[in-house]
């Protein structure tokens, strides 16, 4: 195979995980904030179905994605409402909104299965920066408009949580909500703003997926990629730049996988959906307990500080527990 | 800034943690609070940092009235809180730390100027605290420190300290001292809520003192004279200062001893060379011997290290060095079945987290307790038990009441009803906190009969008269150190008041 | 109870809405779901054979929520179950064989055996990551159901492919004589409906009248306070893991012989989950499944004949399912934050 083939390829397998890093960097938002959205499979699917749909009627493909939006919102809204105000188990409202919500698109999306419908203006390269050398066909050739605004919400969410003072205040509440209080920030309208913009990102990954990069709508259009896009946030270490890098890594994975096939027929290209389920596992594993310390200590000081930031992801401290103000 | 704080009342259900509380801390002093555990400091400073509304009261600043109902409306009017346990960011860096919540930053962050203003605080009080190191890295001091520079940053002008100086080492605590001395002297006001007698002593301009939700006396230690509240105490030279703050704040007389003796001359409990260590606190217990039918009575603020040694004794905490031995079984290191097997028992304090299991009813806690290698419940059987243990302890309940619904008296003889038969060690929490005098004296009655039958029993209490009526001998906890047990008849008010205060 | 009972109104309100908003009237959708469940013994028998692996996966649920645990990896177990099952019925009864190595009841009694040790394996190996790597239950569990996915998928395709073309319909069906039997020409087998019965009669008993029901309840409520009263909490949590993965690993051998007939890669028909709603909607509380977990099946079942007689998705009765779920607990939430209220 030759190397500008193959360059081809990663550079669509790194457009087409687009929607996965809108989702997962919506879903690292809120986590951070110390609320879990396991509701992300079924977001992302009714938002898919939603876009589409909104997009067919009105033949706009940009008010699809308005309607996705909001969509997502609002099942964000019903998390936020149910675990921060009603104080019910996060794990058990997203959950069955997972559940409810690829239902819920399955049903109401019928009369829409497989029927041709808008899709996002075609790719363009982008002037100037396609002609980096190898960055340049990677990432700024092949992508449309979603793919380049991928790379600015990447840019822009890395920057708000790690140069602003509002991300600073977001991390402070997923961390320790009780200190963020004592400072005087509202930490309920805090918790409720964060999971509705995360909320609103899984929509808009939903209609990325709908009207773009699987265009149309099927019964189960994106089966899946809610619960991958959470194993990725915790992957990512609740950072945004590698929960990104974690999306685009596991879209490579896929294409390499059917071009793999060939190679191997004998492992199927689903099974290499496990991947990222795999690498949580493990990641967890390393994080949760104190063996990564174990394993530092035998390394010199110096040396110690910089690698233990580096490989250290420990969630947000507070991430599931609600706050109870005194 | 001139604080004053008037009239302050608060309930909390029936308990008055605050009966009439009025405090003037002027500018450009030092103000200690003093008082024992549940004297209602804590609740007076968490009103005027926003923490707690207040039901009535007012709080005055500078001769203005000050609307505080959060604690952004505390940082607002510039009084600012550092808590026992520094209420900061863990995982964030001092510097992010710095930074969070502060009024004078940016929407756009600028770590460098921000590092810059740090950096320069840091100078001023000689804090020594890398602006890139992780908070979880950092010490309790210089977390403190790290807290009181944030503070200063956004422009306090009264900073509130609770508890600052367990878990410092020596020079943090000369630094904190010097750099709050200083404040003081830009005309800043700091109220100190604290225990240790030496502190306050050394540190304080004047001293508040507490007792059951009221102020009981005041002390310009400048003046070094008494002013009191009452004006009934004699103005005896010969006090010290620090003896004059320990009858304020324990009262004048200890109760007498009542307890009959019970040891016998069989050692069960003892403990050699014991090193425990939490993140505030290392202590050591060089010997002990507890006799069976004895009662050991444990003294000292909370949080000096009373929970510790009888978790460590308990087998719930692991010691860091040492052994625990139990008639003349080594129990060090062993897990907390091995201690539950040889007759050890540990009651807790806080009921409802650790003692008691909220969802569950009394005969469901009656049938955890005894459940064996049994399969099956037996209903009445278990319904007769605990109708049997609720008329025995006086149980105000029926066997099928969750154990949350009963009064806090109730769950201490629920409590107290869940304990096995027979019984070696007995390590237990406030045996009769928030129990009426009746209450009390039954407990006590139930825990002597335990006593007459062999069991010894380490309790430790915040109430220094239970502390004396009932113990044969008392060790006494202060900020990590532990005195040998002393004869509980050999006590007085003021020799237990120093020790308290942190002088053996 | 006026806030739960508004929550299941509206609830109701809303399914009524959703059946209007795709074009249908709610009336004729209950007629014909009730038809579509009751109408022939076929179906009454396919509603039962719905209802055997459900009761016996709720039935498992039921210990892992009272020791207050979310084992949402409940799927991976069930198809860690089928996987096992389906192993011991290829080492007994190889490929192209013509008769088994052992009698075929022999041979179904040992899938089912191996299916429970399967679905054990896949448990306690969550449970482990939990209770010593301290990894929550739900992202191990979680991450488990997409391995035992990936591995029925990679059996169904690699080694355990169909002579000649190899597809995600499944793997080789096999011999008759190692399906299940069933009640006359229905898809309900009585063994699959016994052990989910005994299953659930079980737990009732368990949680009732045991002290390892007690013991587990203490546990999920405050496991401080039980290990301090001389509760064995890890051991009570693993249990928890065991016994649930024992009754999913047991469903899922029976999906195996007695519903597909082969290994699939969607071979717990989400089973799991369904039974995760059916158990939090009854609270926990074991001597509810049985109607609720009747009433879901039904419903599952009903479904299926709306895309044939009224060109509607069958996904309406997840869509039931879950809004009934979603307002039991939003009701459960207003009625612990205002009805307190109320009461002071």
């Amino acid at each position: 195979m030759e190397f500008n083939q193959l360059l081809v390829i990663l550079a669509t397998a790194i457009a087409a995980a687009t929607p996965l890093v809108f989702a997962c960097i919506g879903e690292t938002i809120t986590e951070r904030a110390g609320v879990i959205n396991l509701s992300a499979e079924g977001t992302v699917m009714l938002c898919a179905m939603v876009g589409f749909v909104v997009a067919k009627a009105t033949e706009s493909v940009w008010l699809g994605f308005v309607g996705a939006t909001v969509i997502g919102a609002l099942i964000a809204l019903i998390v936020a409402y149910g675990t921060i105000t009603l104080k019910q188990s996060q794990i058990a409202i997203g959950f069955v909104l997972a559940l409810l919500c690829s239902d819920l698109s399955a049903y109401l999306g019928n009369p829409y299965v497989r029927i041709p419908g808008p899709t996002v203006p075609p790719a363009f390269p982008i002037p100037i920066l396609q002609d980096i050398p190898l960055i340049g066909p990677l990432f700024f050739r092949e992508g449309d408009v979603l793919v380049y605004a991928g790379y600015v919400l990447i840019a822009a969410t890395w920057v708000y949580f790690y140069r602003t003072r509002g991300g600073l205040t977001l991390r402070a509440v997923g961390e320790q909500p009780a200190a963020a209080f004592a400072r005087g920030h509202n930490v309920v309208a805090l918790r409720y703003a964060y999971t509705l913009i995360g909320g609103a990102l899984m929509g808009i990954a939903g209609a990325a997926f709908s009207l773009d990069f699987k265009a149309g709508w099927s019964y189960r259009h994106t089966a899946g990629y809610g619960w991958i896009a959470l194993a990725i946030v915790i992957f990512g270490g609740w950072n945004p730049l590698r929960a990104a890098l974690g999306a685009y890594l596991f879209g490579i994975l896929q294409s390499l996988a059917s071009v793999a096939q060939s190679a191997i027929p004998d492992v199927p290209t689903q099974a290499f959906t496990v991947a990222p389920f795999v690498l949580m596992i493990l990641v967890l594993v390393l994080t949760s307990g104190d063996w990564l310390d174990r394993l530092l200590s035998y390394l010199p000081v110096s040396a110690r500080r910089s690698l233990s930031r580096a490989l250290r992801t420990a969630p947000p401290a507070a991430l599931g527990r609600p706050f109870e103000q005194d | 800034m001139k604080v004053e704080l008037r009239h302050i009342h608060k309930h909390f259900g029936a308990v008055h943690a605050n009966n009439d509380v009025s405090l003037t801390v002027e500018a450009g002093t030092i103000h200690g609070l003093l008082g024992e555990n549940g004297a209602g400091k804590s609740t007076l400073v968490k009103i005027l940092s926003g923490f707690i509304t207040r039901d009535s009261g007012e709080v005055v600043l500078d001769g203005r009235t000050a609307h505080i109902q959060s604690p952004a409306d505390a940082l607002r009017y510039g009084i600012g809180m550092l808590h026992q346990d520094p209420l900061d960011f863990p995982p964030l860096t001092a510097i992010e730390n710095f930074m969070a919540g502060s009024l004078a930053m940016r929407a756009i962050l600028n770590p460098r100027a921000a590092e810059r203003t740090f950096r320069a605080l840091c100078a001023q009080f000689n804090f020594d605290i890398d602006p890139q190191a992780r908070v979880s890295d950092l010490t309790v001091g210089e977390r403190q420190q790290l807290e009181i520079v944030r503070l200063l940053a956004n422009g306090v002008g009264t900073l509130i300290l609770d508890e600052p100086t367990t878990g410092i080492s020596a020079s943090q605590k000369t630094l904190l001292f010097e750099a709050l001395r200083k404040l003081a002297g830009e005309g800043k006001s700091i109220i100190f809520v604290s225990h240790k007698l030496e502190d306050v002593e050394e540190l304080c301009d004047c001293v508040t003192v507490m007792r059951r939700g009221q102020v009981v006396g005041e002390l310009d230690l400048r003046a070094d004279g008494l002013r009191q509240t009452e004006g009934k105490w004699p103005r005896d030279q010969h006090f010290s200062i620090a003896a004059r703050i320990v009858e304020m704040m324990f009262g004048k007389e200890l109760a007498m001893p009542v307890k009959p003796p019970t040891h016998q001359d069989e050692v069960i409990l003892s403990v050699e060379g014991l090193v425990l260590r939490s993140d505030r606190l290392e202590m050591r217990i060089e010997h002990l011997a507890v006799q069976r039918g004895e009662v050991i009575g444990v003294a000292g603020l909370e949080g000096s290290g009373q929970q510790l040694f009888l978790m460590a004794c308990a087998g719930l905490e692991r010691p860091a060095a040492g052994t625990i031995r139990l008639a003349d079984r080594d129990l060090t290191h062993k897990p907390y079945r091995d201690f539950l097997q040889a007759g050890v028992c540990y009651v807790p304090a806080d009921r409802l987290r650790d003692g008691l299991i909220s969802g569950l009813t009394i005969q469901e806690h009656v049938a955890l307790r005894t459940s064996n290698r049994r399969l099956f419940i037996n209903r009445a059987a278990a319904t007769a038990e605990a109708e049997r243990a609720i008329a025995t302890f006086n149980i105000r309940g029926r066997p099928d009441t969750l154990v949350e619904r009963l009064s806090g008296g109730n769950q201490q003889r629920t409590q107290l009803a869940l304990m096995p038969s027979p019984l070696n060690v007995l390590l237990m929490e406030h045996p009769t906190r928030g129990l009426d005098i009746e209450s009390t004296l039954w407990v006590w009655q139930q825990l002597i009969a335990r006593c007459k039958q062999g069991t010894a029993i380490v309790f430790a209490s915040s109430d220094l008269d239970e502390i004396v009526q009932y113990s044969d001998r008392v060790m006494v906890f202060s900020g990590g150190r532990v005195s040998p047990p002393i004869a509980a008849s050999e006590l007085t008010a003021d020799s237990l008041g120093q020790m308290i205060g942190g002088r053996f | 109870m006026l806030y739960r009972v508004g929550a299941f109104v509206i609830s109701l309100v809303l399914i009524g809405l959703v059946v209007v908003l795709s074009g249908a009237s709610p009336i004729t959708v209950i007629g014909r779901m009730l038809s579509g469940a009751f109408g022939t013994a076929d179906q009454i028998g396919r509603v039962v054979a719905t209802l055997s692996p459900l009761l016996l996966c709720a039935a498992g649920l039921v210990y892992t929520f009272n020791a207050g645990l979310y084992n949402l990896g409940v799927e991976g177990q069930i198809t860690f179950g089928a996987i096992a099952a389906t192993l011991v019925l290829r080492l007994l009864h190889p490929e192209g064989a013509s008769a088994s190595l052992a009698p075929p009841p022999l041979t179904i009694a040992l899938a089912i055996v191996a299916g429970g040790i399967g679905g054990v394996l896949w448990g306690l190996l969550a449970g482990a990551l939990h209770v010593y790597g301290r990894i929550s239950e739900i992202f191990a569990g979680l991450g488990l159901n997409f391995a035992a996915t990936g591995i029925a998928i990679y059996l169904i395709f690699g080694p355990w492919k169909r002579p000649g073309v190899a597809s995600l319909s499944g793997t080789q069906p096999f011999d008759e004589s190692l399906w299940l039997g069933t009640f006359g020409q229905t898809e309900a087998t009585p063994v699959a409906l016994i052990l989910g019965l005994i299953a659930l009669a079980i737990t009732i008993v368990v949680m009732r009248n045991t002290y390892f029901g007690l013991r587990l309840r203490a546990v999920g409520k405050n496991l401080r306070a039980s290990y301090v009263l001389g509760v064995p909490a890890r051991r009570q949590l693993l249990s928890a893991f065991f016994i649930c993965g024992l009754f999913a690993g047991v469903a899922g051998a029976l999906q195996v012989v007695g519903v597909f007939h082969r290994l699939i890669p969607n071979i717990s028909s989400n089973l799991g989950f369904l039974g995760l709603l059916v158990v939090m909607l009854v609270n926990f509380d074991p001597r509810w499944i049985l109607p609720v977990a009747f009433f879901f099946s039904a419903l599952n079942i009903g479904s299926l004949q709306l895309p044939l007689s009224l060109g509607l998705e069958s996904s309406l009765s997840g869509v039931i399912q879950g809004l009934l779920v979603l307002f039991a607990l939003i009701g459960r939430g207003l009625a612990q934050r205002y009805g307190r209220k109320l009461e002071h």
